[in-house]
């Protein structure tokens, strides 16, 4: 697919892992960064690692791995790979599943186009 | 610089405005400045303008990877407020809204602040004791906000439809007669004069890469699109993308970016009074001075720097609006925009310094840095030149997200969650 240069706002197309549909938006709901796991002791951590842990986020300008819901449809929650500055989904995994490697992602990316 | 007064508006008149002279020149970067602000909008040029005029420091960079006044300053849809629940929010915002009233005088520059009013408009039993709290925090904090019955608000907005039978019945509303509109970009450029005519180079096409430090950990410089430039104390001043600049810097911030959208209407006649705003139908909207209607609502759902947003969110905003307002169902809408914007988890702004020594930082603004563009900018350039915080910034600290002395502040974003 080629990028376009178009400025007006449009909609998000998101597949779903679970339904493995491409779906509007709206059907979805953005859960934030993925992959944060909840420390298993959090009464034995450190004010600076609570914080962190609540509050800091990667912010990635770039690719960014986020967590979705499919709200309006089977309402699973996925992980998704999607570049922060283009709004472009690189992949949509299903929750659980491994974190993808970046660089073959990217690799793969580039050849689709 | 040209002292603005009416005999020079006169004078530029009757020679067909041909003399104009530019306001401010583009400045080539020096080898070293004593402090160097990252970031030209508003709230950066503030800052320069207030460390010249009241601290004496005048050999201060402001640099911008775009234009002055190109990020969220002429992105945002101008309207000044104070009516902030907290103590700590009422009294930056209040220390903001004193500022916007004499900008004008003080910058000799004209930024249109207009006193025309802030409604907020209550739909349900929960928005009344909501606002009526703001109102009586409001009062205990000096800060004017009152309560208007339905037909008062119909009074004071005619546009506004009170039909008991719309599907969000108007029951009343909060009004802060103080608070207004401003011309955002005159703002911007008033601020770059201002501070310009004192000494202070204002870079502009120039991205700031990386903040260096030293092997004692304090700031050393930047690293620039035009080469190194050194710096004794750096501002980080730089909205949706100051996580990214403060990362270089080795400091992680608790904020994320998403994409704030606002349109405007074809310009028309005067026909809309004053700034409304509505948490529960979801959008504010208010009249600008060339005729346009400025609509905005609550952000995208998700972080993105694209300065552009979905359009799902515009369609939810405009359906508000013409369930609020009948009248303008037939209007079409001219330009539509998004502004990236930096969001804390408590929705209150940081301000002031951080864990590097000489690295100053305001960010956190969200939805409504506008409105706060004279207060942070005052506030910043105290902290910048003093090295300790301002009283009125003081609670805004980084620290807080690890003491956990939040201010968890539900009157921050324009339209609340």
């Amino acid at each position: 697919m080629v990028p376009t240069m178009r400025q007006e706002a449009t909609m998000l197309l998101i597949h779903c892992p679970y339904c493995d549909k491409t779906l509007p938006e709206v059907e979805f709901a953005y859960a934030g960064e993925a992959h944060i796991v909840r420390p298993a002791d959090p009464a034995a951590m450190s004010d600076e690692a609570w914080r962190d842990f609540l509050f800091i986020r990667t912010n990635a300008r770039g690719p960014h791995f986020e967590r979705w819901r499919h709200v309006h449809g089977c309402a699973r929650f996925f992980n998704a790979v999607r570049d922060t500055v283009s709004d472009r989904f690189l992949a949509t995994y299903k929750a659980g599943a491994p974190k993808p490697d970046l660089a073959t992602l990217l690799a793969e990316t580039e050849r689709a186009r | 610089m040209t002292h603005f007064s009416f005999m020079s508006l006169l004078s530029g008149a009757f020679s067909a405005n041909e003399n104009w002279r530019p306001q401010w020149p583009d400045a080539t970067p020096k080898d070293e400045y004593d402090v160097v602000i990252v970031g030209a909008g508003g709230h950066g040029l503030g800052a320069a303008h207030y460390l010249a005029k009241e601290h004496g420091i005048t050999n201060v960079a402001v640099i911008d990877k775009g234009w002055l006044g190109g990020g969220n300053t002429g992105r945002n849809t101008t309207i000044i407020r104070s009516n902030y629940l907290y103590d700590e929010s009422a009294r930056l915002y209040d220390h903001a809204l004193d500022l916007w009233e004499g900008l004008s005088q003080d910058l000799n520059y004209n930024v249109m602040y207009s006193r025309r009013g802030v409604l907020m408009l209550a739909h349900t039993v929960h928005d009344e004791q909501s606002f009526r709290r703001h109102i009586h925090s409001n009062r205990l904090n000096g800060v004017d906000n009152q309560w208007l019955s339905t037909a008062e608000v119909k009074a004071f907005c005619p546009p506004v439809n009170v039909s008991p039978t719309a599907r969000y019945p108007v029951i009343g509303g909060a009004l802060q007669k103080r608070a207004g509109t401003a011309r955002h970009d005159a703002v911007a450029w008033g601020f770059a004069r201002s501070a310009a005519a004192r000494g202070v180079d204002i870079i502009q096409n120039c991205p700031v890469t990386a903040i260096r430090r030293g092997p004692d950990g304090a700031v050393l410089g930047v690293e620039t699109g035009k080469g190194f430039i050194k710096a004794k104390k750096v501002a980080v001043s730089a909205a949706g993308h100051t996580s990214v600049v403060m990362e270089t810097a080795g400091v992680r911030l608790p904020l994320e970016s998403y994409p704030l959208q606002a349109l405007v209407s074809e310009p028309v006649k005067p026909c809309f009074p004053c700034v409304v705003m509505s948490n529960t139908v979801h959008a504010y909207i208010s009249q600008s001075d060339k005729g346009e209607l400025v609509i905005g609502a609550g952000t995208d759902q998700y972080t993105s720097y694209s300065q552009r947003g979905g359009l799902p969110v515009i369609e939810h905003t405009l359906a508000a609006i013409c369930e609020m307002f009948p009248m303008f169902r037939r209007m079409r809408m001219l330009r539509m925009w998004g502004g990236i914007v930096d969001v804390t988890p408590d929705r209150s702004a940081i301000l002031g310094k951080t864990p590097v020594p000489g690295l100053y930082v305001n960010c956190g603004w969200g939805t409504g840095g506008f409105k706060a563009t004279p207060g942070a900018a005052h506030t910043l350039a105290y902290t910048v030149a003093r090295d300790e915080p301002h009283p009125i910034n003081a609670p805004f600290t980084l620290e807080r997200f690890t003491t956990g002395r939040l201010i968890d502040e539900a009157a921050a974003a324009a339209v609340a969650h």
